[in-house]
């Protein structure tokens, strides 16, 4: 019954640890592409090809070949920057990106739209600055998300370091990365090795991210490992863990679904990189690598059994894992303002429409970040929520930077429903090669009916949670939000409800390929009877969960 | 007897000469003759050997086609002639030819026709052959749009009289319509020939002037269809480029690889507004054009040139503009002059009182215009594809328009068209022959009939093209069907130079010097070169890119080389077709 070794297994083997001929394709200047088998490995490296989808049918006709770019992805462990990085990436956004610098679900930057001629530069770029973008997509460990607000605890500085240990240590070690896009040295290939990976790397894409109660901001349980940390007298103790979590699916393939994360365990701070390692080594060894639609860890679990998971992890790891410890999240969303930690240092968490960096006729919000970052001595984190904390402001910094937000007018942007503040939407149309309908573009449209449609109803100040996704694949894990929108084709979506505030219960279909107007139906009915019979401090996502009407399929 | 004919032959011409539809049957008769042989009663006649060589020196065909019909018309007059390419002729034979007609047509910035320059050279140059014993008559052919106009011809003409030959017929220096004017040459010509051979005695025979009143183009046109009209440069190109399919059904016209369709334009509409407004003319005022009458704005419209300026128009502007006509008389100045004015320009620019009539009468007549084809006909069967770039810009304050190329770009739905052979650009008759297509911008279009051809019919040789333009993202013409010839094997190599994507401009020539090794193997392999786009800044500096390579690779002195090259000229590899 064995079935054979997916294509990318196959491109992955002849590699060379993920060389491929990458090089050969990057001299090519008859094309903006590379070569097929260079399009898988070069995820590894962090970028993807894409093509303008809005020029398709245009450029067809012009016997032009579509307008290829490349989608740059940079990896930002916790997503924390250093002013100068902040810099770097909005000069690097302005010289070869042509959508502005963009802020993802996973608290990494992408760069939309550079051209294959300026790829090495760019990613040489990025490198200069202390970044990199290995690893940031391919079959490997993915960015690592960290919750944003350290300094408000001491358990955060733990968890980022944490975080970035983890990073650290689930790097590819390949030369490759160095020898095309540095200039490095071609490495003796007899002994260059992935002593974590192997020579195939990993089955699927792997995500791990830590969360620090009360925020469950990462939506740790969409995650293939999740670390929760628990604070026990104001110190870390060490990690909740969870497996399995994770969003993609395919409409009409039941054996594809998303699915939360189960809590096994509990392990020591000081364990926390073995423990990444293992559940990385175990999904190297029993991920399923002949379909790729079956090839996340969480199917490995679905399949073996969590038991089967317990057991080979605490083989593999030599010890025991600790029972879990009890913890609670509270939100999920952002903070939108002003806060003080307790060594009087400032944050300021801005709201950023879509995630994008960019100069409109309303705002200047690259060029007002441009000028916090002359002006700041403190970090950038990019939230899971696609927003922006500065942080760690100086009290004689505070004043400047409220100017700067005047003049460019972030004061107004900032005065919007908390529903707007923490609404994911994924980057779809028109970069995204597997969009069947828009995300990022329709947001702002979308939440704006929305809002009115909440001020109708006097629910103006409700957290709820809004997520759109272009497809299934829930990039903007959408399968955990109360409102979800998940595209089916252009302009047609699945609406779905019911998910918890927490992210710790997943939504389901309540409207199957519905467009708008039938989605605002369907909502007003569904927001009216809220605002009339919801619990008190019950949420809409509770409420509709209670209230919805179970399909049986 | 002799007499007798002689007789009837010229009481016809003079007879026939009267009708209009005299001279259009001969323009048929020229385009359709593929048989150059004189006519019998030519031969007959002339046995006393006083034979006339007429030479030719053509690019696009226009100077052949004028030489074929003065060949074919000699036997009228009695006189026996023979035709010669002079791209085949050595100069130094022309000390032996006692008698000889010359057309020649100017080309590039007052060059002679691609393949004719080694002939002029020697001619030309410090050691050039007597010619005492030589009776000549030269007919130019040129455009007066450009400076040097018929340059070619004027030099010929002067340096001939200079190395002591016998002018029997002044030179005529023919504008693009040049078959009346060419015609009545011809008349001349073969008149004082006639009278040449019939002694001193002979009378010549009055020949009356006759007016432009040949169509601009061969009888043998036709009104294709247009079945595409699509902008082949990308979203934010400088340029707008498109690709025209014209049908060509029914129409029996064929076409190699290599040759060009001319096209009749008409002048955008309001272009043609402007200029009455300009002048202050009415639109319908009446005038006669080619004894037919007609309103001014028709006129405008389809009969005259009114965008691309010409000497003609210059002349009678600077007779009532001093500083003007001091201008035209620096050819520099009256070169760059022509090179940035349009018609309208001049006018508003040395306004002189105008009628309706005046103008049409002043104004040169509208030419076709060519454009390689850029299809294989083998491959699409009844189909002649085009590659227009649309000139279209802003200067001195107001729009200026190209005028085929607009009325192709807003979407003709039919247009005329004729076949222009260019034997100067054809593909090796050899199929296993490497070739190397070296173009810029619309200079691509004859490669794609190539590429196209040789695929068709299966022919193996190698194939590289080194292209050249503004920006690969959008002005790589025809990118995708390049990347699938390359992809199945048609395509052996594919190097591309875009000027505005870098910081630095890089050229197909700064291509062909990286590529020079690769270059120099491949003529060592017997390919064959052509360059085809732009003459002004292109061609020149390929041209001296392809010297280096010989120098650089081939060991070759700076001599050496332009001999080499010369020398692959001259047997047919390297091929120009350049505007
Ligand atoms: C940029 C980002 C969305 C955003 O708007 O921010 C994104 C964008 C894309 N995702 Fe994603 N994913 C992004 C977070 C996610 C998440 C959320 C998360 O990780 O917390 C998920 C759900 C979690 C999960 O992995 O299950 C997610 C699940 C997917 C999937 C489905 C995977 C699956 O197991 O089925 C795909 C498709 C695939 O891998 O075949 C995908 C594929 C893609 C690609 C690369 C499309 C492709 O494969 O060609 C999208 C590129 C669009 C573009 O132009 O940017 N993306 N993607 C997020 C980048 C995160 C990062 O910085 O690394
Ligand atoms: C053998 C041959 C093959 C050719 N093949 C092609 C081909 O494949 N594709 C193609 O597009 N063309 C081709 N051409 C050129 C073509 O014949 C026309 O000359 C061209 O399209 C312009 O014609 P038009 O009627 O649009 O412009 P016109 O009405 O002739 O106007 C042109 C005039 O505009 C002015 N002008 C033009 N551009 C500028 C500028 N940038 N700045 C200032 N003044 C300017 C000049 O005064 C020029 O005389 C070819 C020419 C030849 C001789
Ligand atoms: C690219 C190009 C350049 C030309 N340059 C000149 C020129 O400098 N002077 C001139 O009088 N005519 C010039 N002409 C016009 C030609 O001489 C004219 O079209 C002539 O009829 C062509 O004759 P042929 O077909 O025998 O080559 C040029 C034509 C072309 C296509
Ligand atoms: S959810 Fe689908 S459409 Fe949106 S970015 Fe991810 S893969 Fe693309």
């Amino acid at each position: 019954m064995s079935a054979q070794l997916t294509q990318v297994e196959q491109v992955k083997a002849r590699s060379n640890l993920l060389r491929g001929s990458i090089l050969d394709s990057l001299l090519d200047e008859a094309t903006g592409t590379l070569a097929e088998q260079d399009t898988h490995l070069v995820k590894f490296h962090g970028f993807y090809q894409q093509d303008d989808r809005d020029l398709r049918t245009e450029r067809l006709a012009q016997k032009l070949e579509p307008a290829h770019s490349f989608m740059i992805r940079i990896r930002v462990p916790g997503g924390v920057v250093t002013p100068n990085q902040w810099l770097a990436m909005d000069q690097l956004a302005e010289r070869y990106a042509n959508r502005a610098l963009r802020l993802t679900t996973r608290q990494a930057f992408q760069l939309h739209g550079v051209i294959k001629h300026n790829l090495k530069t760019t990613i040489a770029e990025i490198n200069a600055c202390l970044l990199d973008t290995i690893a940031a997509c391919g079959d490997v460990n993915r960015n690592v998300m960290c919750s944003v607000l350290p300094e408000l605890s001491p358990l955060h500085a733990r968890a980022y370091e944490t975080a970035r240990a983890i990073s650290a240590h689930l790097t590819p070690q390949t030369g490759a990365y160095h020898e095309l896009w540095l200039d490095g040295k071609k490495v003796a290939t007899s002994t260059e090795q992935e002593p974590i990976y192997g020579p195939t790397y990993l089955p699927r894409k792997f995500k791990i991210s830590i969360s620090v109660p009360p925020t469950n901001d990462v939506d740790v349980f969409a995650q293939d490992l999740g670390l929760i940390a628990i604070d026990e007298a104001g110190q870390l103790a060490g990690y909740n863990l969870t497996v399995g979590g994770g969003m993609g699916m395919t409409h009409g393939e039941s054996a594809t679904y998303p699915r939360l994360g189960n809590v096994i365990g509990f392990c020591r701070p000081e364990d926390a990189v073995s423990v990444a390692e293992q559940v990385v080594k175990i999904q190297r060894d029993f991920g399923d690598r002949t379909d790729r639609k079956h090839a996340r860890l969480k199917y490995t679990i679905d399949d073996r059994g969590l038991d089967w998971f317990k057991e080979e992890l605490v083989k593999r790891l030599g010890f025991e894992l600790l029972a879990a410890r009890p913890y609670e999240f509270l939100h999920r969303g952002d903070t939108i303002g002003w806060q003080q930690d307790d060594q009087g240092l400032c944050y300021l968490t801005l709201f950023i429409p879509e995630g994008r960096i960019q100069d409109t006729d309303q705002y200047q919000l690259a060029t007002a970040l441009r000028e916090i970052a002359e002006a700041h001595s403190g970090d950038f984190r990019l939230t899971p929520n696609q927003n922006l904390l500065v942080a760690r402001i100086k009290t004689n910094e505070k004043p400047r930077i409220e100017a700067l937000l005047k003049q460019y007018g972030l004061d107004d942007l900032q005065s919007i429903s908390p529903m707007r503040q923490q609404a994911l939407a994924c980057v779809a149309l028109p970069n995204c090669p597997l969009a069947f309908a828009e995300a990022e573009r329709y947001l702002p449209d979308f939440s704006a009916k929305l809002d009115a449609l909440l001020g109708e109803h006097g629910l103006s100040q409700e957290p709820i949670s809004v997520r759109l996704s272009g497809c299934p694949n829930g990039c903007s894990r959408p399968y955990v939000a109360e409102i979800a929108l998940v595209g089916k084709a252009l302009g047609s979506y699945n609406l779905m409800l019911g998910g918890s505030a927490l992210g710790d219960r997943m939504n389901r279909v309540a409207l199957e390929n519905a467009d708008e107007d039938a989605i605002f139906e369907f909502l007003a009915s569904a927001l009216q009877r809220f605002a009339r019979e919801r619990h008190s401090g019950e949420s809409f996502g509770d409420f509709t969960q209670r209230t919805l009407p179970h399909k049986d399929a | 007897m002799a007499e007798l004919h002689a007789l009837a032959s010229k009481l016809e011409r003079d007879q026939l000469i009267w009708t209009s539809g005299y001279l259009a049957a001969l323009a048929q008769s020229a385009e359709a003759t593929k048989s150059l042989a004189p006519s019998p009663l030519a031969v007959a006649k002339h046995s006393d050997g006083q034979l006339w060589t007429i030479f030719f020196a053509s690019e696009t065909g226009n100077s052949r086609k004028v030489a074929e019909s003065l060949h074919q018309r000699s036997g009228e007059f009695g006189i026996a002639t023979r035709l010669e390419d002079l791209r085949a002729f050595r100069a130094h034979r022309l000390t032996k030819v006692e008698r000889a007609f010359f057309v020649v047509a100017t080309h590039g910035l007052g060059d002679p026709p691609e393949g004719t320059q080694a002939f002029f050279d020697h001619l030309m140059s410090d050691a050039p052959p007597r010619l005492e014993k030589l009776q000549y008559g030269v007919l130019a052919l040129g455009d007066s749009s450009y400076a040097d106009f018929c340059e070619v011809g004027r030099q010929l003409d002067a340096r001939l009289e200079a190395l002591g030959a016998e002018r029997i017929v002044e030179r005529v220096d023919c504008d693009l319509n040049f078959r009346s004017s060419s015609e009545q040459w011809s008349l001349h010509a073969l008149q004082e020939a006639e009278r040449r051979a019939q002694g001193s005695g002979a009378e010549i025979r009055h020949l009356h002037a006759v007016g432009g009143i040949l169509p601009n183009m061969a009888p043998s046109s036709f009104e294709s269809p247009v079945l595409v009209n699509q902008r082949i440069t990308g979203r934010g190109s400088s340029k707008d480029v498109r690709h025209l399919e014209l049908d060509l059904n029914g129409s029996g016209l064929s076409y190699l690889p290599g040759d060009s369709l001319g096209i009749m334009p008409e002048n955008p509409p309001e272009l043609v507004e402007q200029l009455l407004d300009e002048l202050g003319l009415d639109a319908r005022a009446s005038i006669i054009l080619d004894s037919k009458t007609l309103n001014l704005k028709e006129a405008l419209l389809k009969h005259r040139e009114i965008t691309a300026a010409s000497q003609p128009l210059l002349k009678a502007l600077g007779k009532e503009h001093r500083k003007l006509e001091a201008l035209l008389m620096d050819r520099d100045k009256l070169r760059e002059l022509l090179r940035s004015h349009q018609v309208i320009d001049l006018l508003s620019s040395y306004p002189i009182e105008w009628n309706a009539q005046t103008l049409v009468d002043t104004l040169r007549e509208l030419p076709p215009r060519l454009y390689s084809i850029a299809s294989s006909l083998d491959a699409n069967p009844a189909e002649a594809h085009l590659t227009v770039a649309v000139v279209l810009y802003e200067r001195f304050g107001r729009t200026h328009w190209g005028s085929a190329s607009n009325y192709m770009a807003r979407g003709a739905k039919t247009l005329r068209v004729e076949v222009e052979p260019n034997e100067n650009f054809r593909l090796p008759s050899d199929p296993k022959t490497p070739i190397i297509m070296i173009g810029a911008g619309t200079g691509i279009a004859p490669y794609r009939a190539f590429v196209e051809h040789r695929r068709e019919l299966g022919h193996v040789g190698d194939n590289w093209l080194i292209f050249g333009d503004r920006n690969f993202f959008t002005d790589f013409l025809y990118q995708a069907e390049w990347l699938n010839f390359r992809k199945d094997g048609y395509l052996k190599h594919l190097d591309l130079a875009f000027s505005r994507d870098g910081p630095e401009k890089v050229y197909v020539q700064h291509r062909i010097k990286q590529r020079s090794r690769r270059f120099y193997e491949w003529i060592e392999r017997g390919a064959h070169i052509y360059v085809c786009g732009d003459a002004n800044a292109m061609a020149g500096d390929v041209h001296a890119a392809i010297l280096k390579v010989l120098e650089v690779e081939g060991g070759l002195s700076e001599e050496l080389a332009v001999e080499r090259l010369a020398g692959l000229r001259d047997c047919g590899r390297y091929q120009r077709d350049i505007y």
